[in-house]
C-alpha cells in the first residue's frame, strides 16, 4: 500500500512562500484505484509527483510499499536530444530491467517506425506522447500514477492505450488525477476532491463528484 | 501500525544508485558525443589536444624560464593537473537544468547527476595523461617517470580535489546562477597560480607562502616530485590539501542535500 501523512508542500515564490499542499493524509491499498479531482492549479500535479518520489515534501511522510511508476504525463521523464531508443535504454538501466526485450513492444505500440532511431525533439506532440506511453508500459509497476491521460493522440490510439492499461492491469493500483470526472467515474473505485491544498476523500465517487460540482459552483 | 513499512537495506540503495549513475553515464557520453565519426573517444581526445597544444606553444616559447627541466614533461604534468579540477567544475555547474526531465524518475537524484558528470571527466583527464606520458615515451620525448606510485598519488589527490570543487560549486551554481558566470574568469586567473606552469621553488618566497594557500599547488609539486625526482625541490604538505579536499567535499554534500529537496522536475 502507499500512505502519505501530513503531507505539507510549500513553494517559493516571488511573493514569498505559498502553500499548495496543506496536510494532506491518502491511504491507496494494493489493486485500489483511486481518482482525484481538482480544478487547474489545484496541485494535483504536484500531489503526484510527491507520490512518485521525483520531488520531497516540505514535510510529512509518504510509505511505498509498492512499486511506484513515474508520473505518467505526456510531457517530461523523457530527454529531448536522444532517440527513442536511447530513451528506453536509459528507463530500462535506471528502473533495472532488459531493454532487450522490450524494443519490439515499443516498436510495436508506439508505431513509430524509424523514427525511434531520431531524436525525439524531432518528434511531433503525438509522436511523443506514443513513445511515452509505450515506455512507460514496458516497466512492470504494482502502482500507476496518471496524470491528465485523457488528451493522447487520436480516438484508435486511445482505445489502444485503454486496452493496454485498464484492461490488461486492471490487478494494479492505479492514481489518477483529474478535471475531468467522466474519466474518473469511469475508471475508479473511489475519489477524493483536491481544493484549496485540502485533499477531502470519499468512499463512493458520487459523494465526491457532488462536493466537486458544489465547490465549482461557489 | 500492522502493516510492514520496509526501507530500502543500505546494499540495495548502492546497487540502485549504482544502476543510476551507469545509465547517466550512458545517457552523456551519447548526448556529449553522439556516435558519428569517433564518438565516445572524444573523452580521451578532447583533453589530448588541449594538453598537446600546451606542450607544443610552450616548447616554442621556450618556457620553463631557464630551469632546465625537459618542457614536454613539464607542459604534460601541468596541463594535466589542471584539467581535472578545471573541466569537472566546468560540468557540475548549471547540469540540473539539462537533465530536469530525467528527475521523474525517483531514483534520480542530484547527486548521481553530479556524480556521472564528475566521473566522467576524471576518466577522460586521467586516460588522456596516460595515453599522453605512453606516446611521449614511446618517442622518447620524456623518461620515464621517477617514482610512479608518487604520481599517482598526486593525481588521485588532485582527482579528488577536482571532485570536491565541483560538488560544492556545482550545488551552490543551482543556487544562484552567479556562480556559473564567475566561474570562467576564475578559473582563468587560477590556472596561472594553479602551479601548473612554474615549480613553487622558482617563486620568491612571500610568494611562494601565497602560492600554497592554494590547494592545487600542491598537488602538482608532488605529482611533478614523482615525475623528475630529485632534479626538483617540491614543496608540499599533503595533510594541508587533503584537509581542504575533505571540506570541500563535506560542504559539498551539505548543499548537493539542500539543493536536492529543493530541484522541481520541470
Amino acid at each position: 500500500m502507499i500512505k502519505l501523512e501530513n503531507i505539507v508542500k510549500k513553494y517559493h515564490t516571488r511573493a514569498g512562500s505559498r502553500t499548495v499542499l496543506d496536510h494532506i493524509n491518502l491511504e491507496v491499498k494494493r489493486g485500489e484505484k483511486v481518482g482525484i479531482l481538482g480544478r487547474n492549479g489545484a496541485g494535483k500535479s504536484t500531489l503526484i509527483r510527491l507520490m512518485s518520489g521525483a520531488e520531497l515534501p516540505t514535510s510529512g511522510h509518504i510509505y511505498r510499499g509498492m512499486r511506484l511508476s513515474w508520473p505518467l504525463a505526456f510531457g517530461g521523464a523523457f530527454q529531448g536530444s536522444l532517440t527513442g531508443i536511447d530513451n528506453l535504454k536509459f528507463i530500462c538501466r535506471v528502473y533495472g530491467a532488459d531493454y532487450r526485450d522490450k524494443i519490439a513492444f515499443v516498436e510495436e505500440f508506439s508505431e513509430l517506425g524509424q523514427y525511434l532511431r531520431e531524436p525525439i525533439k524531432k518528434y511531433s506532440a503525438g509522436m511523443r506522447a506514443r513513445l511515452a506511453f509505450a515506455i512507460s508500459m514496458s516497466i512492470e509497476f504494482d502502482c500507476f500514477l496518471i496524470d491528465e491521460i485523457v488528451a493522447v493522440g487520436d480516438s484508435r490510439f486511445h482505445e489502444k492505450c485503454n486496452i493496454e492499461l485498464f484492461e490488461k492491469r486492471r490487478d494494479r493500483s492505479m492514481i489518477l488525477v483529474s478535471h475531468d470526472p467522466g474519466y474518473i467515474r469511469e475508471h475508479c473505485d473511489h475519489a477524493a476532491v483536491l481544493i484549496a491544498g485540502k485533499l477531502y476523500s470519499f468512499d463512493h465517487i458520487d459523494e465526491a463528484f457532488e462536493f466537486y460540482d458544489k465547490s465549482i459552483a461557489l | 501500525m500492522s502493516i510492514m513499512i520496509k526501507r530500502a537495506s543500505l546494499g540495495r540503495s548502492f546497487r540502485i544508485q549504482l544502476r543510476v549513475i551507469g545509465a547517466l553515464l550512458m545517457r552523456e557520453i551519447i548526448t556529449r558525443y553522439g556516435r558519428h565519426n569517433i564518438g565516445f573517444l572524444w573523452l580521451f581526445a578532447e583533453p589530448m589536444m588541449f594538453t598537446l597544444g600546451v606542450t607544443a606553444l610552450w616548447m616554442m616559447a621556450d618556457a620553463t624560464h631557464g630551469s632546465n627541466l625537459p618542457i614536454t614533461a613539464f607542459a604534460l604534468t601541468g596541463y594535466s593537473s589542471v584539467l581535472v579540477w578545471r573541466n569537472t567544475v566546468g560540468r557540475t555547474t548549471a547540469a540540473i537544468m539539462p537533465n530536469l526531465s530525467l528527475m521523474y524518475h525517483r531514483n534520480v537524484r542530484v547527486i548521481d547527476i553530479f556524480a556521472s558528470r564528475i566521473i566522467l571527466e576524471i576518466v577522460g583527464a586521467g586516460a588522456s595523461f596516460v595515453i599522453l606520458t605512453l606516446f611521449f615515451l614511446g618517442i622518447e620525448w620524456i623518461i620515464p617517470p621517477h617514482d610512479i606510485l608518487k604520481v599517482i598519488f598526486g593525481w588521485a589527490m588532485l582527482a579528488w580535489f577536482g571532485a570536491g570543487l565541483a560538488l560544492f560549486l556545482g550545488a551552490l551554481s543551482e543556487r544562484s546562477e552567479v556562480i556559473e558566470k564567475l566561474w570562467h574568469p576564475i578559473s582563468y586567473l587560477l590556472f596561472p597560480l594553479s602551479g601548473a606552469a612554474f615549480m613553487v621553488e622558482w617563486l620568491p618566497q612571500q610568494a611562494q607562502n601565497v602560492v600554497l594557500y592554494l590547494p592545487m599547488v600542491h598537488g602538482v609539486e608532488i605529482l611533478r616530485e614523482g615525475f623528475f625526482g630529485s632534479a626538483v625541490h617540491a614543496h608540499y604538505d599533503m595533510g594541508y590539501m587533503a584537509v581542504c579536499n575533505l571540506c570541500l567535499t563535506l560542504f559539498g554534500f551539505a548543499m548537493e542535500r539542500d539543493i536536492s529537496r529543493r530541484v522541481e522536475p520541470e
